[in-house]
């Protein structure tokens, strides 16, 4: 009961925010706030994790390539599957959903305890569409991300793979190239348009609506985080089902 | 002027506000005081609309809140300005965007008309230099001015103020209450304090209504407060020995 009455607050939240518009002068100017921020502010970290993550898939893969008869171009092929399929789009939104999300709830939070929510909405100000609006926009940049994430996964099992002599950057570049179905591409920028609007909005959620002092803001980060890689997580399921099965 | 009838409020079980009945008038300082947990700021949050009443109604001039839309609410919520008790300032921006955001907000206004304003609302209450300044970087009493500027800078029609005297020094108490006083004179408009400090009470309770578990226990003023012979009020009032030798003092100079 207490779980579908969040689900109901959830809903009623998300059409709250596309109620009674700010101003676009305001609005644009919050909007490229939140891109520098939620967008821009992550490209540091994706960055390095995705080249790693590539690297130690490539590793992987090459180490349980024991079989003489397997070519050696399957390692750019799993590798370039692996990344494209799941840790960019996938492994990467719970990432994000560590780093934005808790800086949405946290910021959203300590706006609700220190009043200045109620500061909006005394002054007539549609606090939803002011606060979660922006960065539902700035998370439709999200993509962009995993396409850098795509890219830079790729490139770390490439020097990983040629570094470590598995194979060669000849068999690794072919193995890139085999079969390659752009759809898996596409596929991956859904999901990820799909989880950039969980993390924009479940982490908002759960600072909006969040009661306590300043102990409780920690708390509400924290549960943002499970319930948005949760979600994450399941919509990943139903959507590989939907769009690949 | 804003009326209350019989208004209540409960959260579960527990009923918070049981029947307030009060009117609010024009070029007033109302005070609402009352011990913790008496539904002091329950009542305030009904008057400003941030929590929905369960019975009774609520009119600003003759608009009643219940049968507002959301969009005429939001109209009515730009006639109202409030100061609340943490002074409740937008962190990310500076004292001058603090005030300059109802009008950014809600007006057409260019961007000198905008300046010219603050800096009017700024130096009425007394602050010059602080116009680039971040809240953290000033003291709480600035804040609490900054607040007042911010709820004042659309001209509103009524003015609510939570505890604006928390957390602030006697001397910046007293300068914050004749601020607030002198303002609601000044633009003629409603003012309803949520306090209690006692040296508010004294000073510019125009108006007070003391409510005790929920129900209006005394209404009056604060030169009736003086001559109540309310247990309640005068048990809240006087808990201090100054304050009841004060009380003693003013009863004998009147005989």
């Amino acid at each position: 009961m207490k779980y579908l009455s969040a689900i109901g607050s959830y809903a009623i939240m998300v059409r709250e925010v596309f109620k009674k518009p700010t101003k676009w002068p305001i609005m644009r100017n919050l909007i490229l706030k939140e891109i520098d921020e939620l967008i821009f502010g992550s490209l540091g970290i994706i960055i390095f994790i995705s080249v790693f993550i590539g690297g130690v898939v490539a590793i992987q893969t090459a180490l349980n390539l024991t079989n003489p008869l397997i070519p050696k171009n399957l390692i750019g092929f799993a590798t370039r599957q692996s990344v494209i399929l799941e840790f960019a789009p996938t492994f990467t939104s719970i990432i994000m959903a560590g780093k934005v999300g808790s800086y949405i709830t946290s910021s959203i939070g300590t706006m609700r305890v220190t009043e200045q929510i109620d500061a909006l909405e005394v002054m007539g100000v549609n606090s939803l569409n002011y606060l979660v609006f922006p960065k539902i926009i700035a998370m439709l940049f999200y993509p962009f991300i995993v396409a850098i994430a795509m890219y830079v996964g790729i490139f770390g099992g490439w020097i990983a793979n040629v570094m470590g002599n598995h194979s060669s950057s000849a068999e690794f570049v072919e193995g890139i190239k085999l079969d390659f179905i752009s759809f898996h591409v596409t596929y991956s920028f859904i999901k990820s348009v799909v989880f950039a609007f969980i993390i924009a909005t479940i982490p908002s959620f759960h600072g909006y609506f969040m009661k306590g002092g300043a102990l409780d803001v920690g708390k509400a980060s924290t549960v943002a985080f499970v319930w948005s890689s949760v979600v994450i997580i399941i919509l990943n399921f139903i959507l590989t089902q939907l769009l690949l099965g | 002027m804003i009326e209350v009838v019989n208004l209540h409020k409960s959260f579960g079980d527990a009923l918070v506000l049981k029947g307030i009945t009060t009117t609010f008038e024009k070029g007033k300082t109302n005070l609402i005081i009352g011990q913790s947990g008496s539904g002091k700021t329950v009542f305030m949050k009904c008057l400003l609309g941030l929590m929905n009443h369960d019975e009774g109604t609520i009119s600003y001039d003759g608009r009643r809140w219940s049968v507002l839309s959301g969009d005429e609410r939001r109209d009515l919520r730009q006639d109202m300005g409030m100061v609340f008790q943490g002074s409740a300032l937008f962190d990310s921006m500076t004292v001058e965007g603090n005030v300059m955001f109802p009008l950014e907000m809600f007006t057409n206004q260019s961007r000198s008309e905008m300046e010219d304003r603050v800096n009017i609302v700024l130096n009425r209450v007394n602050l010059i230099d602080a116009h680039k300044k971040f809240p953290s970087e000033i003291s709480g009493g600035m804040q609490k001015r900054v607040a007042i500027a911010r709820a004042i800078v659309m001209n509103p029609k009524y003015l609510f103020c939570d505890e604006p005297n928390s957390g602030l020094d006697p001397n910046t108490a007293i300068l914050i209450d004749n601020l607030i006083q002198e303002i609601t004179k000044e633009f003629d408009i409603i003012t309803v304090i949520n306090s209690h400090d006692m040296n508010s009470v004294m000073e510019i309770g125009e108006k007070i209504i003391f409510l005790k578990n929920g129900v209006k226990e005394w209404e009056g003023t604060n030169k009736d407060i003086f001559k109540t012979d309310n247990k309640a009020i005068t048990e809240f009032v006087y808990s201090s020995e100054l304050f009841k030798k004060v009380r003693q003092m003013y009863i004998n100079e009147e005989n």
